[in-house]
């Protein structure tokens, strides 16, 4: 059996000397104490990797490293011997993903209404921007933390890379063990992996203010490294690209926040020919399919949301069904990966409480993570993408001694680490659990001789002695030292005596007071733990994964059909006219056939009589479904973001837009600044991803703004050029300058982003979109793009239009506006609801947009505006939602109309499409349903019955006892062009104001 | 030579008309019948072919032919409305909501019972006019800031100075609640939160402290130091003022409920964006509901994506007296979409005729004005429109005649002047 005794002593040696290093640079101040750290570990169950396991196997480790592991090993004479009889050996766990030895960021950020910082703060021939630190080794800034490190390796970790998690471009991790030595000899590797996120962190400078400006930061930051190869002179020495190519050989790690933002790091990787590895965020499940397609491996945490507390319903409504829906879920992430044959590492990061790590993995087990891959993902794969599988990850010969001794198979429920030894010393866990006290003893007090039965776990021992009666026997333990006591007739009992590994005693006091001398001598081990290999219960029914992931989802996307629209009336923008009677057919996801009478046997039949069909709504101006923020405020010019790289395809608005009969959506970065950022037109494919949301094959926009909004006329400390319309056009003039003056530069020149769109507007490859409103600036743009001989495709918002509609036509311009929005703002007070009809009148070709996520569900009716206002008549007030926003969108070819060969891009609604009595009934996108009144009436239902089922599955959680917080209301911020409307549109924005502040 | 005198003739008119120089109309003299149209009472009641006269300002319904010496106006083929009024907004004591310095309508201070909106009122805003020439022709201007924000006065949009503008004088008093729901985490700072519930709680319960002893302070005639603002109070409690609570949320209205029932204070919800939740609990005490705008977006995710549209219609069904407002930052320029906001209601469950009511006899209720106006009924005062088309369609609307107490108004505004302007520059 195992020596007791020679266990501690082993474990206090450890403590103070390494086993590691027979000479070193640093002087001692002792007599030499070398130590061989000799260990034959015996009689184990070693699980070598997740895939081999050896029953009453060796483990021999020797200075820190494995020398050899396998059954019927010769154990050398110099090893100290470890019996392990009953125990598992694992490799120790490892975390790819940890700030490990780092501080947490401090502080950053930047306001709104505070001057701008337009570079950087850090001093050094560093980058030019804050949040760019590919420069930092964060080895050298590493520093041993052992009270951090003891909670790693209380949940099993061994070793970790770690980095501050701050920046974008952050530098290099370092790979560290987790033992308390010195830095020199637990950095593992110097340079683990380049660390990389969306997020600037405690960066002050402005730029980048949005999600956009991150990725197009980014993207600039991969070319100037490539350019930087070349040594520009003009560079100088600038260390943070340096750095940034000396990295790129590592492993890259991606981090982000949520599945879309997982997709969008892949592709910025795929831009540069870069396989980031992503530390992913737990949702992935949602679109499991995407995630797989970027052939990354992930590295995902487990920390699954906490229950809320929903027991008042009025709370309880604000908690949206897709949050409870993730609560639910949660826990099947790490099966959908394992399922969908995704490569993945596990995480610690993002624990609130790190000891519920374990139980976490457990959990996820219960849906669907199977041991192995569990395992696996907890030591080779992580070693893999660190690109340390030869020094951890498994127990084999020649890697760091980094494994666990455990009670039992690790994941078991009733396992506990008992030890977990890192580079061949030993840290004790749980050392409790070395051995138990469990077993059945021989005891024999003073003359008596009685039967001592214990059972249980160190710590939670129930104690019983037999002889005629049982009687209750109370035990404590600290390491070897145990005490009895136990109550009769006479009194109380007490014993005290030392545990030798099997048998006990000593001396103890009875009743009577009379000085007694015992012993327990074991006769029989507690039984083996028989639910050790119980397989965890099946899981409770659970909810299903809908597309797209919100209350409106369903379990399926809506399929392309053959339609056939019967008897309708039909407003086909075209020649035609206004058709009574009409039918159309649908198919292939274009329209196919108008005219009465049509047939096809295959098709879905949508009866029109009574009802009236247009081509659906195409709104020039929104800024739904983007994410991130909508503007880059932080400078005057950045058409180097794109709204193409934000595009969130879950956003509710889309949805709600679909029932009022938009069909394609022009979303446009904000108004904060002279040259926006590029454009996305949108299909509402509602329940696609984002790239399957982008309309193809389209000419790219770009837009600009002019204006109070540019100047930042609400912030009263504002210091970006220009501060007036002055200075606007200069802005303007410059840009197109620089790009003219860029596009000369000959080969070898540095890439740059933004003068490269700015070039493409140039060369009629890219078309602005510019919001402005007072004729003075209207004019203004439409001479500066004279001069630079391209034309300013649209002019939107464009409030004063009807001042300059004449030279709008001259120029070529194309003018999108509101029906009746004024006087909120000094530049909109000569704003008239006749403003759309005078530029028409013009020849000016005129569409109506929205820039407001509500009002996109009523264009049609703010287009009947114009009739009531001006006159006009209702065909051409239609085609102002319709034909005239495709044509200023260059894609007329393909919607915009009821004709043959055009996408089914068509809307059937209940009444006069100009009519406020008019509600869309089907909105069809491609031939696809996407919005059905009836279907929207059974969603609601399921959608009810699903929050009930969910609200009621948390309310069991906690009535179980499960942890919760306060219910917490679900948030999506409306985005907005910026000081544009003041128009409270969302609850939100309604009762912010209303909250109690007390800071 | 023809365009000369064209070009003569349109500079002539726009002198005319110019904004400065329209005034308002001067009391009305003669007897006004207007027949042929088709009536729309307010009160559900429609009169196809109908007569109505107007005479010293007042509503007469005529039952056959009116003869003598009277102007008339032929109305066939066209509707007959009430005038519509606009609850609950800040008109005339902001002119460019961006600006501060035309904004007078948010005082420093938590409670300010006394502070009166009239006279910050502004006759001369621009927005006004346009307003009128879409049906509106009565607002209730209503004072923010603070909880307790001060008194508001119904207003008839045809007049000189706030003086002649006012119809129904210090009439409310306007409260608005704290949040009583916790924050979403994207709204802390910081992610830590403190319980706003309980700090709204509290802060109601510094208003009923207020109330209690203002209620205690009126039971006493003399006083060795006047307090102002108890002083304002004493309308509520004697019933001649309505308490106007601004709250959206459940648990907002309930508190707002039972504290406007401990002083026994005639109470109206303003806002109520989820007062359909509750609206059997708001019929059974009487309480009506100023709803924020239909046009607006749903409170939640999950929220039916018509909920807004619908709300009117539901609380229709439930009995409670409602009306609908234009609240938000820039919602004063938005009121001349009140009688669409209530076509939408109609496309979502009202009747034509509820929508109708919801924006001129249940407003007249609200605002305790409906024995003078609200509807076309005998002897209530001629507010007046005339449309050729459905009035709550935007399709149709078109207001050829307005009448305020028997004046007809001009139905110029600012924007048919720039409109006028700027045809005459394209010759159109």
């Amino acid at each position: 059996m195992y020596n007791f005794t020679l266990r501690w002593l082993a474990f206090i040696l450890l403590c103070v000397t390494s086993p590691l290093i027979a000479q070193q640079t640093y002087p001692a101040n002792d007599i030499a104490n070398p130590r061989s750290g000799y260990y034959a570990f015996t009689n184990a169950t070693i699980v070598k990797d997740a895939k081999t396991t050896l029953t009453n196997a060796t483990l021999l480790v020797k200075q820190g490293k494995i020398e050899a592991v396998g059954t019927n090993l010769p154990i050398p004479k110099e090893a100290v011997i470890i019996n392990c009889q009953g125990k598992y050996l694992y490799p120790s766990f490892i975390d790819a993903y940890s700030d490990y030895g780092f501080d947490a960021p401090q502080g950053g950020g930047s306001s709104y209404r505070s001057p701008s910082q337009m570079i950087s703060k850090t001093q050094g021939p560093y980058s030019w921007n804050q949040a760019l630190k590919s420069e930092l080794s964060h080895a050298k800034l590493f520093n041993v933390d052992d009270s951090k490190a003891k909670d790693l390796r209380k949940i099993g970790f061994g070793s970790v890379a770690s980095h501050q998690m701050d920046g974008i471009s952050r530098g290099t991790s370092v790979f560290v063990s987790l033992a308390k030595e010195k830095e020199n000899l637990v950095i593992l590797k110097e340079h683990a992996a380049a660390q990389f996120s969306f997020d600037k962190g405690t960066s002050t400078q402005d730029y980048p203010s949005s999600l956009m400006g991150s990725i197009a930061l980014l993207r600039q930051q991969y070319l100037d490294a490539n350019w930087y190869k070349t040594k520009p002179v003009q560079e100088g020495l600038n260390l943070s690209l340096q750095s940034f190519n000396a990295n790129s050989s590592l492993p890259q790690i991606f981090e982000t926040n949520d599945k879309w933002s997982a997709l969008r790091a892949d592709k910025i990787g795929d831009e540069f020919g870069v396989q980031y590895i992503i530390k992913g965020s737990g949702n992935e499940y949602q679109r499991i399919d995407e995630i797989k397609s970027t052939k990354a491996t992930f590295i995902l945490p487990i920390n699954f949301p906490q229950a809320m507390d929903l027991e008042d319903p009025t709370d309880a409504r604000f908690v949206n069904v897709a949050d409870l829906k993730h609560w639910e879920l949660a826990p099947t992430n790490l099966g959908a990966f394992e399922k969908a044959g995704i490569a993945f590492a596990l995480t610690s990061n993002g624990l609130k409480d790190q000891s519920s790590f374990l139980a976490n993995v457990r959990k996820a087990m219960q849906y669907g993570l199977t041991e192995q891959k569990a395992l696996e993902a907890l030591t080779q794969t992580p070693a893999q993408i660190l690109q340390v599988a030869d020094q951890v990850g498994t127990l084999d010969a020649g890697k760091w001694a980094n494994f666990l001794i455990t009670s039992g198979p690790i994941f078991n429920e009733k396992s506990v680490i008992i030890e977990n030894w890192i580079q061949g010393a030993s840290y004790a866990v749980q050392s409790d659990n070395w051995n138990t006290l469990a077993g059945t003893y021989r005891l024999q007090i003073g003359k008596e001789e009685k039967s001592l039965v214990i059972k249980g776990n160190p710590g939670s021992y129930k104690v019983t002695m037999i002889a005629k009666d049982t009687t209750q026997v109370d035990l404590s333990q600290k390491e070897s030292l145990v005490n009895l006591s136990f109550t009769n007739k006479a009194g109380k009992s007490r014993l005290s005596g030392n545990w030798n590994g099997t048998d006990i005693g000593g001396t103890g006091q009875l009743a009577t007071g009379e000085w007694i001398s015992w012993k327990a001598v074991r006769t029989a081990a507690a039984a083996a733990d028989s639910s050790a290999k119980a397989k965890p219960a099946k899981p409770e029914v659970i909810g299903d994964v809908v597309f797209p992931f919100t209350g409106f989802g369903k379990k399926t996307i809506a399929k392309q059909e053959t339609i056939l629209i019967k008897n309708a009336t039909v407003w086909t923008n075209e020649k035609s006219g206004v058709l009574a009677g009409t039918d159309i057919l649908l198919k292939g996801g274009k329209i196919t056939a108008i005219g009465k009478g049509l047939k096809d046997a295959s098709a879905r039949v949508i009866d029109g009589t009574g009802k009236h069909v247009t081509a659906g709504i195409i709104d020039e101006h929104s800024h739904v479904g983007a994410t991130g923020g909508i503007n880059e405020c932080s400078q005057s010019v950045t058409a180097e973001a794109r709204i193409a790289d934000v595009i969130d395809p879950e956003d509710v608005d889309i949805y709600r837009q679909l029932s009022g009969g938009v069909t394609a959506s022009h979303i446009l970065h904000g108004s904060c600044n002279t040259i926006g950022g590029q454009t996305q037109l949108l299909k509402f494919r509602w329940g696609k991803n984002a790239e399957d949301l982008k309309f193809g094959n389209w000419d790219p926009f770009i837009k600009f703004a002019l204006g109070e909004n540019v100047k930042r006329s609400y912030n009263t400390a504002n210091n970006r050029f220009p501060d007036t319309r002055m200075g606007v056009e200069q802005v303007l003039t410059d840009a197109f300058t620089r790009a003219r003056d860029y596009e000369k530069l000959g080969p070898g020149k540095r890439i740059d982003l933004e003068l490269e769109t700015l070039l493409e507007i140039l060369n009629k490859k890219r078309f602005i979109t510019c919001h402005s409103y007072v004729q003075s600036e209207i004019n203004q743009i439409l001479k500066v793009a004279d001069k630079f001989g391209f034309t300013v495709n649209t002019l939107t918002h464009i409030l004063e239009g009807y001042k300059v509609a004449d030279k709008m036509k001259a120029h070529g311009a194309n003018g999108s506006t509101f029906a009746d929005w004024w006087n909120y703002k000094m530049e909109v007070l000569d704003a008239i609801p006749q403003n759309a009809y005078l530029m028409q009148k013009n020849g000016v070709n005129v569409a109506i947009n929205s820039d407001d996520a509500e009002m996109a569900r009523r264009l049609n009716q703010e287009a009947a505006k114009s009739v009531k206002y001006a006159g006009m008549s209702e065909e051409d007030a239609l085609k102002m939602v319709t034909l005239n926003p495709a044509k200023m969108l260059h894609v007329a070819d393909r919607v915009g109309s009821i004709k043959e060969g055009k996408d089914a891009d068509v809307v059937v609604w209940s009444a006069h499409p100009l009519s406020i009595y008019a509600k869309s009934e089907q909105t069809i996108v491609d031939g696809t349903v996407v919005f059905d009144r009836v279907e929207d009436a059974k969603l609601q239902e399921a959608l009810k019955a699903e929050k009930q089922r969910l609200v009621m599955k948390m309310l069991g959680a906690k009535k179980g006892g499960m942890a919760t917080r306060p219910a917490t209301p679900s948030y999506k911020a409306e985005n907005m062009c910026e000081e544009d409307h003041n128009h409270e549109r969302s609850l939100w924005e309604r009762i912010s104001h209303r909250f109690v502040n007390i800071d | 030579m023809k365009t000369k005198i064209f070009a003569l003739l349109m500079l002539a008119s726009l002198g005319l008309n110019a904004q400065e120089t329209m005034h308002p109309s001067p009391a009305q003299t003669k007897k006004i019948v207007i027949s042929g149209g088709t009536l729309h009472i307010g009160n559900g009641q429609v009169i196809e072919n109908g007569t109505l006269s107007i005479e010293k300002g007042k509503i007469k319904i005529e039952t056959g032919a009116v003869s003598g010496d009277v102007e008339r106006i032929d109305a066939t083929g066209k509707h007959v409305y009430p005038g519509v009024i606009a609850p609950n907004t800040n008109l005339g004591l902001v002119e460019v909501s961006s600006t501060k310095s035309t904004a007078d309508f948010d005082e420093l201070g938590e409670m300010n019972p006394s502070i009166r909106s009239i006279v910050a009122y502004n006759t001369d805003s621009k927005v006004i006019n346009t307003l009128r020439s879409n049906g509106v022709l009565l607002a209730q201007i209503v004072p923010q800031g603070g909880m307790i924000s001060g008194m508001s006065t119904v207003v008839q949009l045809d007049a000189w100075n706030w003086e002649d503008a006012a119809y129904a004088l210090d009439n409310g008093v306007h409260m608005t609640f704290p949040a009583l729901i916790n924050r979403p985490m994207q709204m802390r700072r910081r992610g830590a939160d403190s319980d706003p519930v309980k700090l709204g709680l509290d802060k109601i319960e510094q208003a009923r402290v207020f109330f209690r002893e203002a209620k205690a302070y009126l039971q006493e005639k003399t006083h060795a130091a006047t307090n102002l603002k108890f002083e304002a109070t004493r309308g509520l409690f004697d019933r001649s003022k309505t308490l106007y609570v601004h709250c959206d949320l459940v648990k907002e209205m309930l508190v707002a409920v039972d504290f406007a029932k401990e002083f026994n204070f005639k109470l109206v919800i303003a806002g109520g964006t989820d007062s359909y939740m509750i609206a059997d609990i708001l019929a059974a005490n009487n309480v009506a509901v100023i709803l924020h705008e239909p046009h607006a977006l749903p409170a939640t995710d999950d929220d039916a994506v018509d909920q807004p549209y619908k709300t009117g219609a539901q609380l229709q069904k439930a009995g409670v007296l409602f009306t609908i407002c234009q609240d938000s930052g820039d919602g004063y320029t938005q009121i001349r979409n009140l009688p669409f906001l209530a076509g939408t209601m109609s496309t979502y469950g009202l009747t034509k005729e509820e929508a109708l009511a919801a924006i001129t006899l249940n407003p007249a209720k609200i605002l305790g004005i409906a024995d003078r106006t609200g509807s076309l009924e005998n002897g209530k005062d001629a507010n007046i429109v005339i449309s050729t088309g459905d009035l709550l369609d935007m399709k149709s609307s078109i207001v050829t005649h307005a009448f305020i107490q028997g004046r007809a108004i001009n139905l110029d505004n600012k924007h048919t002047q720039l409109f006028n302007r700027y045809k005459y520059k394209y010759g159109l």
